[in-house]
């Protein structure tokens, strides 16, 4: 399978103030966001899935196609800083993003 | 005036940038210089402590180019959020780092200083008068969270930095402030679109982060005309593209299509980004849609407790799968050690295990053959903070558990003395907005 790391350009984390963080997967081919975009392989079951989290802290999913890009916000599960919270500017929070399968490779089409 | 040209020296002021790039800057004769001096990001310690994340001789050395600079070419200089948070204490650090630099310099300005300290009394009001909403996902604001902070600032948008301006004011320090405004106002002061000039200042407020190589510590030059915007880095070694521009709209931003300001938002659903050349991006079609009332965003911190932290290690693999049930177990023999005093209440105790789940809680595929383990005590008093940790590091070293073969000790002690003093720690209590009939509500000029 062809990963979410093959195709993006930037895929990274960071606070949106100290409650929210939030990603960005951004492309260089239009089409290939299109694709992602069309096909909506960044989903809330994904993203349950890869950060053990409910619907409800999932604030939303976000394209911006005049960057060819893919924004989601979570709630953050500790306030920025408070007792319990392990990265504290929210910008390592992108990892699990990378391994994520996206299109069948075209040797594996058929 | 056909166009205005900015520039933006680094990211944030102290953290530095090449003086061949700041030079190249100059030689585009910029009309203003402005930077942005602070952030949230580093979280509650520095509003709640009353210091600052930068340190001062980094400070004073980034300010004696930016300043000895706008001398001599005659432009203002306009900084926000001075000192990191930009409360009082902050904003009077980096002024006297200025007063510094301008007698050995002997050099001399306008000053115009803005304060953005909210009052309790202030923000208690407009709570009683429901005039205060969560920006997002925050916790209902109580009076009791605002008794409890140790200070309040808000961050003001142009507002203030215009009537600075007016008053004839070259060099504006101003605290907390929304980072978009030190290098939206000069334009809009002279007569830009407002959409385009506050996108301009989102791009422009981290410096080169808007480039690739990206780059906190280096200058992004901006140019304003009347319906677009040029944007470039001053290092010829760095490129803006259509995908860094783009990226840095979104950058830190939960909506990629609406940035909030003060008094309403840029909307970027009609923007157009182009490559002109190899380095530069062009900007258009950001519009500026204004609110009725103006909203400001109240930070604010409450101590917690004094920090203590012991580093150490391990490589044994019984140890490391039995970590999580003998961090419990270790948390259970202080509770029963020190029965007189309540965990959660008097104390809190946590473990930090990298290579398991330092960064993130789950996900990794397979845990590390060496762990870095980080044992964390808060508690109200510094000497029961200091107790509680020697008691939690001494008893990991030595606790016994199922399968253990090492029976001298659990652990590889980085340092001797092995237990850090990790300082006062405070959280966030309010990150909320009020709405006010004008920012004159909250900010004092002198």
């Amino acid at each position: 399978m062809v990963k979410l790391k093959d195709i993006a350009d930037i895929i990274r984390s960071k606070n949106a103030g100290p409650y929210i963080l939030t990603f960005d997967i951004i492309f260089n081919d239009p089409s290939v966001y299109q694709k992602v975009k069309r096909e909506k392989i960044i989903n809330k079951k994904l993203i349950k899935k890869l950060y053990h989290i409910s619907e409800k802290e999932i604030l939303d999913i976000i394209y911006f196609d005049v960057a060819l890009a893919i924004k989601f916000n979570l709630k953050r599960p500790i306030c920025s800083g408070s007792f319990g919270d392990r990265d504290i500017y929210g910008a390592q929070q992108h990892s699990p993003l990378l391994e994520v399968d996206v299109f069948k490779k075209p040797e594996e089409v058929n | 005036m056909e166009e205005v040209r900015i520039i933006s020296p680094t990211a944030i002021l102290g953290y530095g940038f090449p003086v061949s790039s700041f030079e190249a800057g100059l030689k585009l004769k910029p009309h203003v210089i402005a930077i942005d001096a602070g952030s949230t990001d580093a979280g509650p310690y520095y509003l709640g402590a009353g210091v600052s994340f930068t340190a001062k001789e980094a400070v004073k050395r980034d300010l004696k180019y930016i300043l000895k600079a706008a001398y001599s070419l005659k432009i203002p200089v306009l900084i926000g959020s001075a000192g990191g948070a930009g409360a009082k204490p902050h904003l009077e650090w980096l002024l006297d780092i200025i007063d510094k630099v301008t007698d050995e310099e002997c050099i001399n300005f306008k000053k115009s200083i803005i304060y953005s300290d909210v009052s309790k009394k202030l923000l208690l009001k407009k709570l009683r008068e429901g005039k205060v909403s969560a920006t997002t996902v925050e916790p209902t604001l109580t009076e009791k969270a605002i008794a409890e902070s140790e200070r309040l600032v808000a961050q003001v948008g142009i507002e203030p930095f215009i009537e600075a301006l007016n008053r004839g004011a070259n060099l504006i320090i101003a605290g907390r402030s929304l980072d978009i405004a030190e290098f939206a106002t000069f334009p809009i002061w002279k007569g830009f679109p407002k959409g385009l000039s506050l996108h301009l200042g989102k791009i422009l407020e981290c410096g080169a982060i808007a480039s690739e190589p990206g780059s906190g510590k280096d200058c992004l030059f901006g140019i304003i005309r009347k319906d677009h915007f040029l944007v470039f880095p001053t290092n010829s070694e760095r490129r803006c593209t259509k995908i860094s521009i783009a990226a840095h709209s979104l950058y830190e931003k939960s909506s990629p299509s609406k940035i909030w300001v003060t008094d309403g938002y840029i909307d970027l659903s009609e923007t157009k980004f182009e490559e002109v050349d190899d380095r530069t991006v062009k900007t258009s079609g950001s519009r500026f849609i204004p609110i009725p009332s103006s909203r400001l965003k109240v930070e604010g911190a409450r101590f917690i407790g004094f920090r203590f932290i012991s580093i150490a290690g391990t490589r044994d693999p019984y140890f490391i799968s039995s970590l999580p049930k003998v961090e419990n177990e270790v948390k259970k023999q202080i509770r029963d050690n020190f029965s007189e005093i309540e965990e959660g209440k008097d104390y809190l105790v946590r473990f930090v295990n990298y290579g398991i789940d330092g960064v993130m809680i789950g996900n990794l595929d397979k845990i590390a053959g060496e762990v870095g383990i980080i044992m964390e005590v808060v508690a109200k008093d510094k000497e029961l903070s200091k107790t509680i940790m020697a008691f939690t590091r001494s008893t990991l070293l030595h606790i016994g558990y199922k399968g253990r073969k090492s029976t001298a000790g659990n652990l590889a002690i980085l340092f001797s003395p092995s237990d850090f003093d990790g300082g006062k720690v405070y959280e966030f209590s309010v990150h909320h907005l009020i709405e006010v009939a004008s920012e004159k509500e909250v900010y004092k000029i002198l």
